[in-house]
């Protein structure tokens, strides 16, 4: 029963680095490049948890949240917004539309995985 | 305050070049006649005319 | 021969026609549709062609020629000057005036003197034009019937007197149908500018007939004119004439304005300012018509009845028609004359009764011990009855003029003699209008100065013509010194007896009320006077009035005087429409303040004049007396708050300004620091991504020492990338941060850029073989050689290269380099065939941090920062980088540097 976790980043060593490192954790991983493709395999691999980055071409991580929330299908999916943009503003913008955690690059791989699993109820 | 209006001014200046062209020595110019009529009959009339023609021109315009 | 009875009939219906027009404008103006609209009113204006226009124009052309237009041209040119007429309309509106006189009086401090002195220069002068109206009805009658019956009827039967008569009702009915002077006569004006359209066409009928019916047309009456020699010197205007042809300009000018019944027209008839608009070319275009064909009918005449034949040529547009037994037309051009004749008469009388009225009779009334005696009665029915008395006490005067003058000279030439008498205003007035320091004693002693002047040299000699005075002044000078001969004065010879009066008399008019002005202080009230009239345009008016008014009056005895002279309902009636727009219920709560005095004399000044109507308000009010000191100083206070508070606008102006600088300059400022911060959190979001990789992935490999080597290696190559990424940025940033505030190093050679280029090329050869793109140069063996930074522009080169390689595709791929002269700049082109730019790409790459192309695939591992950098080089060497690109077509970037100036 392990958990699916979709990797959503325009910038592919940290694909590379988040794969690796859920992985290892024996997470099913997919991985998509923008917001568009993020919201193609949200529907076509049916993740638990989202790791999201906010800058990306086409769709931003804010509006992939949103749209995602808007779909109340998808309410029991976590989504955890990362970004490397650390001002509070955009912080608390993640939350209130609905992220579940909100995590500054560059970020502690240890601490990451504590919270992915906390969120997942798979400590 | 009233500043003096554009026709005002303009038909004031009209009437101030009606004078010179309405009195001597202009007037000694015209010599002879044109088919018939003196020079200086149509002289009078045709000054006299365009400047109430300018005057009507200026006057009539909106504003 | 036509029939005594026809023509009586004939006239009798046309002046019932009148009687029809005038009750209709007048129930028109009742109802509050008044029919007095631009062309009403220009036509209206037309009252100055008289009898004296309609008769006497083409006896004058058979003597002077052409010289008679001078009447007509002179209003032309005066009416041209419509900011004067306008501002002496606004003058009038406000100040209710009723008359010249009252004009004249009101600008001098309300004197009774002056408008009485004004009053009895007009009636002196115009009785006698009147006569003349009355005698060219008389000769025309005498002309249709055949010159029988003239001189043999009995006086009560004659019908001068029936027609001065008929006049005289004409204008009690019409002229004084309220007692408020200032109130227009829309139904006599409606009838006026009737008249004024069946002269104009009466005369335009006998004209053409003349012209085109009894001759073959202008041409051949001028030839025909042309070539009888004692007629040739009419078509010909003489240079002597050149004084007396100004002068009469200038006559006329003054006349348009200043005659009595012109003013009543012109200023008090006026319902609405922009009438004059069309007035301005309308009337001189009615004045150009009627003069057309004078000139043709009198040479004409001439022809017809031979030069010496003794005909009148007053009366040619009579003898010509009925020579021809154009019966009808006769009858025509007589309805023609009798409309000249009866229309100045109406308007003349008019402006004079109200003048005699109120600046000859009421001063005298007003003192009589009976007015006082009869302190509470309504006197408006009284001040009608005098209006209506004087109507046919002048019209009588004119009557016994005429039958007293005859065929004397003193009649025939009394048109210009009128003229002159009323041109002796013209100082006062316009000087009034607009020169402050003008006072009441030099008002009095220009118009006193000139009037004598025009008496002697040409109201006497014009006596003396007709032989009722001895002619010794004009002859040989009073008490026979040569020096005072009437007409020419000190020896002033070569002008015509109007010109030599015209200079002399205004002469002495305007220097004495200048001379005399200068030397005299004006009281409060003319100093006050003074600074309304020629200020009206800048003063609301009233502003200063109430400061200008101290006293205690009260109400009962105000609109005791209301109700004397204007009659209790118009009292009434007005005071209620004052109360209404003050916001006072009823006029009964009034509070009695200088504005209310001044409302009172104001509806006093409109039925008796301003002159006695300050005195009347002055009898019940206690009115502290302001020294002019104390008027000076308030006028000047009033004109201090004035530039004060223009002052204090200007500087509020400025202050808005000024704020909406500060506000615009804040905005910048904000927009700057937004800016800023964007930058910060964009660097920032740049310098993260690469540290997010690195930092990832070393835990990762320190955190599991037994990690696949596969796995190892892939991972540490890709930290190793990563920090080389990240230190390029951090180098870029810095230099950017240099570049942009000015604290870069540059060293300035003589750069040859096509080996900048070559060199570059050579640099960045291995990565385009590796991506087989092909690279081609278009550059010359040596030069171009600029001044720059030799290596800044390789830094720049090198970046336009590494783009292209990024973006062409592998394989497919070309780009080339071309560099050349082109001005004085040289230009180095980058071109490539790869995907292009949109219009909005094109712009925004040269951002920091925008780089091109969208996808994950294509997205290019730059920093961002190369495209402003390689702009910023550029511009600091004066020259400019830009692209030229379309979707689908490749870019061409393209870069510019100046040549170095040809001498250094």
């Amino acid at each position: 029963m392990s958990h699916k976790i979709l990797i959503v980043d325009d910038e592919p060593n940290i694909v590379i680095s988040l794969e690796f490192l859920m992985k290892k954790e024996g997470f099913q991983i997919a991985v998509a490049g923008d917001g568009e493709e993020a919201l193609a395999k949200v529907a076509s691999f049916a993740p638990d948890l989202l790791l999201l980055d906010v800058m990306m071409p086409k769709k931003s991580g804010f509006e992939v949240c949103e749209a995602l929330r808007a779909d109340p299908a998808n309410s029991a999916l976590k989504i955890v917004m990362l970004t490397a943009k650390g001002r509070e503003t955009e912080v608390a913008k993640g939350l209130a539309i609905g992220a579940d955690a909100y995590v500054t690059k560059p970020f502690s791989t240890k601490d990451l995985v504590v919270r992915v699993k906390e969120l997942l109820g798979a400590a | 305050m009233k500043r003096g209006s554009p026709m005002r001014q303009r038909l004031a200046a009209v009437g101030l070049a009606g004078w010179p062209l309405l009195t001597f020595p202009l007037l000694g110019l015209p010599e002879g006649g044109i088919g018939g009529i003196p020079a200086i009959y149509l002289y009078l009339f045709g000054v006299w005319g365009g400047l109430i023609g300018l005057a009507a021109w200026i006057g009539e315009q909106k504003g | 021969m036509l029939s005594g009875w026809f023509v009586a009939l004939v006239a009798t219906a046309y002046v019932g026609l009148l009687f029809a027009v005038a009750r209709y404008g007048d129930a028109r103006a009742d109802a509050g549709r008044s029919i007095i609209s631009g062309n009403v009113y220009a036509l209206s204006l037309a009252v100055y062609c008289t009898s004296w226009t309609f008769y006497g124009s083409v006896g004058r052309a058979t003597s002077g020629g052409l010289s008679f237009l001078t009447i007509y041209i002179g209003p032309t040119l005066m009416l041209l000057f419509a900011g004067v007429l306008i501002k002496m309309l606004r003058i009038s509106k406000t100040y209710r005036i009723t008359s010249i006189a009252d004009f004249i009086a009101s600008r001098y401090g309300k004197s009774q003197l002056l408008a009485g002195l004004v009053t009895v220069i007009a009636v002196i002068g115009i009785v006698p034009y009147i006569a003349l109206q009355l005698k060219a009805v008389s000769a025309s009658l005498a002309v249709l019937f055949g010159q029988v019956e003239a001189g043999v009827l009995p006086w009560w039967l004659d019908s001068t007197l029936l027609v001065a008569a008929a006049l005289a009702l004409f204008t009690v009915l019409f002229g004084t149908r309220h007692l408020d002077a200032t109130e227009r006569h829309e139904g006599m004006v409606a009838a006026i500018a009737f008249e004024s359209v069946v002269k104009l066409v009466a005369f335009l009928a006998v004209g053409l007939f003349v012209t085109y019916g009894i001759f073959g047309g202008l041409a051949d009456v001028f030839q025909r004119a042309a070539a009888a020699p004692e007629l040739s010197r009419l078509l010909h205007l003489d240079a002597t004439q050149a004084g007396s042809w100004a002068s009469l300009i200038l006559l006329s000018g003054l006349a348009i304005i200043l005659l009595p019944r012109q003013f009543q027209i012109i200023v008090v008839e006026n319902v609405d300012e922009s009438h004059l608009r069309r007035a301005v070319w309308l009337f001189p275009l009615y004045l150009l018509l009627i003069n057309v064909f004078v000139l043709p009918i009198a040479l004409g005449g001439l022809l017809h009845f031979g030069a010496q034949s003794g005909y009148a040529a007053d009366t040619f547009v009579l003898t010509l028609p009925m020579a021809h037994g154009a019966e009808a037309l006769a009858v025509l051009v007589f309805i023609g004359g009798l409309s000249a004749a009866t229309g100045m008469v109406i308007v003349e009388t008019i402006a004079l009764s109200t003048m005699v009225c109120n600046d000859l009779v009421m001063p005298w009334l007003l003192r009589s011990t009976w007015i006082n005696a009869q302190k509470r009665s309504d006197l408006s029915g009284l001040l009608i009855g005098i209006r209506r008395v004087a109507i046919v006490i002048i019209l009588l005067l004119g009557y016994i003029y005429f039958r007293a003058a005859g065929e004397a000279y003193a009649l025939v030439g009394i048109g210009l003699i009128s003229f002159a008498a009323v041109a002796q205003f013209a100082p006062v007035l316009f000087g009034g209008m607009y020169w402050k320091q003008g006072t009441r004693a030099g008002a009095v002693a220009g118009l006193v100065a000139g009037f004598i002047v025009w008496m002697y040299t040409l109201l006497l000699p014009s006596f003396a013509k007709s032989g009722w005075i001895g002619n010794g002044f004009v002859e040989h000078g009073l008490f026979g010194l040569e020096w005072l001969k009437a007409q020419s004065l000190f020896g002033l010879r070569g002008m015509d007896a109007i010109s030599h009066c015209l200079w002399w008399s205004l002469l002495a008019n305007l220097g004495a009320y200048v001379v005399v002005s200068l030397n005299t202080r004006p009281d409060a009230l003319e100093a006050g006077q003074a600074e309304r009239f020629v200020d009206i345009f800048r003063r609301a008016h009233r502003d200063t009035d109430s400061l200008l008014w101290r006293g205690q009056a009260s109400l009962g005895e105000l609109v005791g005087l209301l109700e004397r002279f204007l009659g209790p309902a118009r009292a009434d009636q007005q005071l209620s429409a004052y109360a209404a727009q003050r916001g006072v219920g009823s006029w009964h709560k009034l509070k009695v303040d200088a504005d209310l005095v001044h409302f009172a004399e104001a509806e006093l000044a409109g039925a008796i004049g301003s002159a006695s109507a300050r005195v009347m308000v002055a009898s019940v009010a206690q009115e502290e007396d302001l020294g002019l000191d104390e008027v000076l100083d308030i006028l000047d206070e009033a004109t201090q708050v004035r530039a004060y508070s223009k002052e204090l606008e200007a500087k509020q102006q400025a202050l808005e300004v000024a704020t909406a600088e500060l506000r615009e300059a804040n905005e910048r400022l904000r927009e700057l620091d937004r800016m800023k911060d964007d930058f910060i959190s964009t660097v920032t979001h740049e310098l993260r991504t690469p540290l997010t990789s690195i930092r990832a992935l070393s835990e990762m490999l320190h955190e599991d020492p037994r990690a696949a080597l596969a796995d190892r290696k892939r991972f540490l190559g890709i930290i190793v990338s990563e920090a080389e990424r990240l230190t390029r940025l951090i180098n870029q940033i810095l230099d950017m941060a240099k570049l942009e505030s000015g604290r870069a190093e540059w060293t300035t050679a003589e750069v040859d850029l096509g080996e900048v280029a070559r060199e570059a090329m050579d640099s960045l050869g291995q990565l385009y073989r590796d991506k087989h793109v092909a690279l081609s140069g278009e550059i010359p063996d040596s030069g171009p050689v600029v001044l720059a930074d030799r290596d800044r522009l390789v830094q720049v080169m090198i970046n336009l290269l590494s783009n292209a390689v990024k973006f062409v595709a592998a394989e497919t791929g070309v780009v080339k380099v071309t560099v050349e002269t082109d001005g004085g700049m040289v230009r180095v082109a980058v071109a490539d065939n790869g995907p292009g730019l949109t219009a909005e790409e094109c712009s925004v790459i040269f951002e920091k941090f925008r780089q091109g192309g969208n996808t994950m695939t294509d997205k290019p591992q730059g920093t961002g920062l190369g495209l402003p950098i390689s702009r910023q080089i550029v511009e600091y060497f004066g020259g400019a980088l830009w692209v030229e690109s379309q979707p689908g077509a490749g870019a061409n970037f393209i870069f510019t540097v100046p040549l170095p100036a040809a001498d250094e």
